[in-house]
């Protein structure tokens, strides 16, 4: 009897199903469906960030102040890139590790079920707190994602306090989802899954939760000290008191670069899945994967200061931050020549997740590209603060994070809903995206080396083509999203009736389960050998 | 099954939680003892019994008062030339530009940064917090040398001023103090101001 139709005749005996409306996804502690919720919160969030950005992109269409005025700009590019980051890309890969990997490493459910309740529903309550900043007088956080001090402690207005609480409990929650994801890794796997056993994408996200763990609690330390800086007289960060504006920089990026890790590990983990199933090939050098993203994850902890080569570090520091950075190239290099390997000679064919996971391997390494030439240190100086480091993060955040989540949602939507999304659709929105999000941010990397600095909402008129070409690419790549919208939906509505093996390349626990995966899986450990 | 890893964990976030804390201190250590971001010791230095007659370096002074501060100093001179290890004197004009009592702080900074080691001040107003009556006008008189281990290339060097009123959040610690004594490195450091002469 195949481990599917066991599930079925499981799911039947106890059947205390789930409670049916609002109760049932308010009460649930069910993996499946925090996974869901985490990933439809994530896809609103996402949509919401994107909604800023098109406000961005509008006032920056032409030169000249336009729509909004300047402190409202500030605004949007400070709570987008909030939103973004802590709304959509991290709640995204927490949600697909809610969902896969309690089924790809054969548990019944996440370790902490009640927890990850928790986990998931404060999530909401610190966007909303976040968003509300917005509306009230004197407006939202206008310091930029990164609340450099003194910005956001002497010019700040006092909203600041809900920033600083809507940070903590994003953090809160993260810490709670990593905990989570350990918990699981580590305790629950099934008899005979050993960890080099384990499928990448489980590994993957076992290292960004150690990252989270590490770095999410400095985080709330450098907010805390925001509030207090603030709010109660101390001056951490305030040189007439004894404290150091340049070491709120140092704090927060000690946290803020393996938060980038935490962003890109966990979308390494997906890629390393799909591009196998699609070549119908192993994975060329697994056990590399596993210790290229160790590495990368270790020397993500030495690296910090090259977001701060213009502070005015000595030589040394800067030689040293510089070639650590570059560093960080070799494992990345490692996987990306691991992936083109495990596609070297297979029998390639192109749904829409293996186009994803194609587009985000060229992208992501041109983003890592620019990232290395930003660790040039007398280079950067160029390049600090110019749309040229916007072009390399969008690079490796949308192409790379946001393609890879995009890849993640086609290749499993099957599986979770039992249904093929819509094929013709699908092809849409990736050749939608795929060209618009270049003429996008291909193009910023250009008025970027020409000088055109970051955050602010006027520009030099030998800017202004470009920018209006930016813009035009950003209202594609937004309304392209909305296709993503429409085929997500449409899949869960109904479609064609997918297999359990929806992927005939496909490997892993997760497909010998029914499609579409029953609310309870892996009662039973499956004997893995 | 779950409580020992899961007790380890949290350990852990707490330990972080901690660690941005202590990342506090460990900067101020760090920067201390390698003399880097141009943080100069506010204390009170031993002349030097050596002169450098081979070499000039040419000292500037710049002021900044923050703009909440009410304060202007100024220099008597723009600039000086100083032989290395040789006592030299400096006269600061301070005036408080508002019609109330007014303590000022003022924090040194010298550029380039790794310069800031090898400046030392015998006398200077910036050791102390310095209490203001409306509209007075007073004079302090900055003693310095530069030390001979200067790296010889570097031959110009700024002194600079940052001009705080601190008037309020000396009430406002100063009641801290009492209630949580070591709670804070800014305080700390007050007191290690404290009982050093003025300029």
């Amino acid at each position: 009897m195949s481990i599917a139709a066991e599930e079925q005749k499981a799911s039947h005996e106890h059947s205390h199903g789930a409670p049916s409306g609002l109760k049932r996804w308010l009460y649930t502690t069910n993996h499946k469906d925090i996974g869901s919720l985490y990933l439809l919160f994530s896809l609103l969030m996402f949509l919401t960030g994107g909604a800023m950005a098109m406000v961005i992109r509008a006032e920056l269409f032409q030169p000249g102040m336009q729509l909004v005025d300047p402190h409202f700009f500030n605004q949007m590019t400070t709570v987008h890139g909030l939103v973004m980051v802590f709304g959509a890309v991290m709640p995204a890969f927490t949600g697909l590790a809610n969902w896969m990997i309690p089924m790809m490493v054969g548990a019944p459910d996440m370790a902490l079920p009640r927890m990850n309740n928790w986990s998931f529903w404060i999530l909401p309550f610190a966007f909303a707190i976040l968003l509300m900043s917005l509306f009230m007088e004197g407006g939202g956080p206008a310091f930029g994602w990164t609340f450099y001090a003194p910005l956001s402690t002497t010019y700040s207005n006092d909203n600041t306090a809900l920033f600083v609480f809507a940070v903590h409990i994003m953090g809160i929650s993260s810490i709670m989802g990593a905990i989570n994801v350990i918990v699981t890794i580590v305790n629950m796997r099934a008899p005979g899954m050993t960890w080099m056993k384990l499928p990448l994408f489980v590994w993957t996200w076992l290292i960004t939760a150690f990252l989270l763990i590490a770095v999410m609690p400095v985080l709330a330390g450098a907010v805390t000290m925001v509030l207090t800086d603030k709010y109660f007289g101390t001056s951490f960060f305030d040189a007439a008191g004894g404290g150091d504006p340049v070491m709120f920089q140092h704090i927060f990026w000690f946290f803020g670069h393996p938060e980038v890790y935490i962003m890109i590990l966990p979308a390494f983990g997906i890629i390393s899945t799909i591009v196998p199933t699609f070549s119908r090939k192993k994975l060329f050098g697994y056990a590399s994967m596993v210790y290229a993203t160790s590495s990368i994850a270790l020397l993500s902890f030495v690296v910090w200061a090259h977001h701060m080569f213009t502070t005015g570090m000595p030589l040394a520091g800067e030689l040293f931050f510089m070639y650590a950075t570059m560093l960080i190239s070799v494992p990345t290099g490692v996987k990306v020549f691991n992936w083109v390997a495990t596609m070297w000679r297979g029998a390639i064919s192109f749904e829409i997740p293996m186009m994803f996971a194609i587009a985000f391997i060229v992208l992501f390494t041109l983003g890592g590209f620019s990232g290395l030439m930003l660790a040039i240190t007398p280079a950067d100086f160029q390049y600090h603060d110019t749309y040229f480091v916007v072009a390399h993060f969008h690079y490796v955040l949308v192409t790379g994070a946001v393609f890879s989540i995009m890849a993640a949602a086609y290749y499993w939507l099957p599986k979770w809903t039992g249904n093929m999304y819509n094929e013709t659709l699908a092809q849409w929105h990736f050749w939608m995206s795929l060209v618009s999000v270049n003429v996008l941010f291909f193009p910023m990397h250009f008025v970027g080396l020409a000088g055109m600095p970051r955050r602010i909402p006027d520009y030099a008129l030998q800017f202004a083509d470009f920018n209006a070409i930016i813009s035009v690419g950003g209202f594609v790549f937004g309304l392209s999203q909305l296709l993503f919208v429409a085929v997500v939906f449409k899949c869960i509505r109904g479609g064609e009736s997918v297999p359990n093996k929806v992927w005939d390349g496909a490997e892993g626990l997760e497909w010998e389960v029914a499609s579409p995966a029953p609310y309870h899986t892996f009662s039973k450990p499956p004997k893995v050998d | 099954m779950h409580t020992p890893l899961i007790k380890k964990l949290i350990l852990a976030v707490l330990g972080m939680f901690a660690f941005a804390f202590a990342l506090v201190p460990l900067y101020d250590v760090f920067c201390d003892i390698t003399g880097l971001n141009g943080k100069i010791d506010l204390v009170v230095a031993e002349q030097s019994d050596r002169v450098d007659e081979s070499r000039v370096v040419d000292v500037s002074f710049t002021t900044h008062a923050k703009s909440s501060a009410p304060f202007s100093v100024e220099a008597q001179q723009y600039s000086v030339i100083v032989q290395p290890g040789k006592l030299s004197e400096v006269e600061f004009i301070a005036r408080n530009l508002s019609d109330s009592a007014r303590i000022m702080q003022a924090i040194p900074s010298v550029s380039p940064g790794q310069a800031a080691k090898y400046l030392h001040k015998l006398a200077c107003f910036c050791f102390d917090q310095q209490s203001l009556q409306a509209n007075q006008t007073m004079k302090f008189t900055l003693r310095f040398y530069v030390d001979t281990e200067l790296p010889t290339d570097v031959q110009e060097l700024t002194l600079s001023y940052t001009l705080y009123d601190v008037t309020d959040s000396m009430a406002t610690s100063n009641l801290k103090q009492k209630n949580t004594p070591d709670q804070l490195v800014s305080l700390a450091e007050d007191v290690s101001l404290r009982g050093h002469e003025n300029g």
